[in-house]
């Protein structure tokens, strides 16, 4: 008996986890994801090969009819390429925490003695070294085609930061939809049709000085193209401005919604 | 009754590890726990009896806080599971039907993950690992990934994943299911080593030989109710201690044998479809004699005859009156229905 003891000394248990340990247990999730993505390198599949391909194809398509010649094109689609790729880069974590949570180590950290949002924000976490693979091949596709930034390298890191966090919080969404939805497709489905339309009605492709009025309204009210705008003004003149902003309350919003409501619906499946 | 409860506690001055009380839990219109009760003693070996679907994975995953109960409460060292689950959660450790373990990487990395989310450092994590995969006969595979693991490998990590904190109360899930004998005979030395250092153990398992060699207490469970609660001795005296097989010789004269053999031992008899068995308990080994006599008289000739130790279903036959494959059939007159032979 005596090793048993020690154990439950009543005034040593309590039955909350303190912030400092949820941050910890967040973190040794994270190194778990990490473990994964070393194990299964062929997942990265998409966030290297997505960022090549579309940066090729959308700007030879493109250049010559928005903007008179691929050169020139290249400031407005490398920021708008970069967004819309590493955000629906983040609809994958939502797949893979569904097929995740359907494995038997689920169940494990349900009966562990672990902070409850520990699970979906390790996972949440290690998604970010996706988002920095893809961030990092847009750029470096840019630069082989001859995007030159005139923000300099210190700018275009701090873009780029932006964009990993806000698609780190954007993916809160679709951790969401992972946790509620029953099978993975069916994730892949809904977060298709919400992140579509959001992705191409917006700012990130084409200037929207041609579209209709009411679509115009939309796209200026779009997240997406305040993100864009804020990456363009960044990378290309080293500025920051009211875009900037608006991208990282909102970002904090999605965060401050989706975190609290993923956990719960997570737990209730318990 | 109340205050009888709580003196029977003081004199005997024992600590419970599970208290539960009319646990309930519903799957749609499935009741698969009907307001199961059990109480398991600190430093015991409890086992929970009883046939696929009878309602064992989901008790204990209400004990172990996977699960929320729809009626009823648990207590787990005095602690209750709903409301104080992240407390029970410190004193249990739980090893699933089906490995909890992390498939797509190593078993020294599994190890390692949930050492590190039990609180311990980088340093003791490893040792930890390293500690545990030597005592489990795991060292050599400790660097292959899981997906190369049998299932005894599989369930010996599990097993070792439950024990890196060293909970005083340890929940298997039926943990020789699919096993090898000689995996599963090692697996019963690992859980008796568990009791000796002051552990407390609540397995479910659906072999009386299993309940037979590790329970102090067992609880036998059908259509999500206790249907029989006692120490091994008190059940087998409930099913005889062993079992008489015999097979006649002329088919035709089955139904004849059969009569015989319920008059001249006194109790209900079964049997089996394909092979023309009749299954008895044989609770007073002295009877057969007068059995076989009888049978001898009647000009019944046997063609073969066994004696085995009492199976889960004839303790289902007794206790409940059906057998054991049989939970979604209508209860019938036993006496008049086929019975299958589980193990």
């Amino acid at each position: 008996m005596k090793s048993t003891t020690a154990f439950y000394p009543g005034a040593r248990l309590k039955n909350r986890t303190s912030f400092g340990q949820s941050v910890r247990h967040s973190l040794t999730m994270a190194y778990r994801g990490l473990l994964k993505i070393r194990r299964t390198p062929e997942q990265l599949f998409d966030v290297t090969l997505q960022p090549i391909i579309f940066t090729l194809m959308f700007t030879y398509i493109f250049g010559g009819a928005i903007s008179g010649d691929v050169l020139s094109y290249l400031p407005v689609i490398i920021p708008g390429i970069l967004v819309q790729t590493v955000i629906t880069t983040s609809i994958v974590t939502g797949v893979q925490l569904r097929e995740d949570m359907d494995k038997g180590v689920f169940d494990r950290f349900k009966s562990l003695p672990i902070a409850r949002i520990a699970p979906l924000a390790g996972a949440l976490l290690a998604d970010t070294i996706r988002y920095t693979i893809a961030t990092v091949l847009t750029f470096g596709m840019g630069y082989i085609m001859g995007y030159r930034p005139d923000g300099g390298l210190g700018h275009v890191a701090i873009a780029a930061l932006l964009v990993i966090f806000s698609s780190w919080a954007i993916s809160w969404i679709f951790a969401f939809f992972g946790v509620i939805a029953r099978t993975a497709s069916s994730v892949q489905g809904i977060s298709m049709i919400v992140l579509f339309p959001l992705t191409f009605l917006s700012n990130a492709f084409v200037p929207t000085k041609t579209m209709p009025n009411w679509l115009q309204w939309f796209a200026d009210i779009n997240p997406i193209s305040h993100l864009v705008t804020a990456v363009r003004d960044l990378a290309n003149s080293g500025s920051v401005g009211w875009d900037l902003g608006i991208s990282l309350i909102g970002a904090a919003v999605v965060v401050a919604i989706f975190a609290p409501i993923t956990v719960r619906a997570y737990m209730r499946r318990t | 009754m109340n205050a009888i409860h709580a003196r029977d506690k003081a004199v005997s001055g024992e600590e419970w590890a599970v208290e539960a009380s009319g646990l309930v839990k519903t799957f749609g219109s499935n009741r698969a726990v009907d307001g199961v009760s059990l109480n398991v003693r600190a430093g015991s070996i409890y086992g929970v009896l009883g046939p696929n679907g009878a309602g064992k994975t989901t008790t204990i995953r209400m004990l172990a806080t996977l699960l929320k109960p729809d009626a009823g409460s648990a207590r787990i060292f005095g602690y209750d599971v709903t409301r104080e689950s992240q407390i029970v959660r410190q004193l249990i450790g739980v090893t699933g039907q089906y490995a909890s373990v992390d498939e797509s990487l190593s078993a020294t990395e599994n190890l390692i993950i949930f050492s590190r989310l039990l609180g311990l450092g980088r340093v003791e994590s490893r040792r930890k690992a390293a500690e545990l995969l030597e005592e489990f006969g795991l060292t050599e595979a400790a660097k292959r990934p899981l997906k190369n693991f049998s299932g005894g490998m599989r369930r010996r990590l599990d097993l070792a994943a439950s024990l890196i904190a060293q909970p005083p109360l340890i929940f298997l899930d039926e943990p020789t299911t699919g096993l090898d004998p000689r995996t599963r005979a090692q697996m019963w030395e690992t859980i008796r080593r568990l009791v000796k250092t002051g552990s407390t153990v609540l397995l479910t398992t659906q072999y009386l030989d299993e309940a037979d060699q590790l329970a102090d207490r067992i609880a036998v469970i059908d259509r999500g109710t206790v249907v029989a609660e006692g120490t091994v001795d008190e059940l087998k005296a409930s099913v005889g201690t062993s079992s008489l097989h015999l097979s006649v010789q002329d088919q035709p004269a089955i139904g004849e044998a059969r009569r015989i053999v319920e008059r001249v031992l006194q109790a209900t008899s079964s049997v089996t479809s394909e092979a023309g068995k009749i299954t008895a308990p044989m609770a007073n080994a002295d009877r057969v004699t007068d059995l076989l006599v009888a049978l001898r008289e009647s000009g019944i000739r046997l063609s073969e005859i066994s004696v085995q130790k009492p199976t889960l279903d004839e303790v289902f036959l007794t206790i409940t009156g059906h057998g054991a494959q049989e939970n979604a059939a209508p209860n019938t007159q036993a006496s008049h229905r086929k019975e299958e032979v589980m193990l």
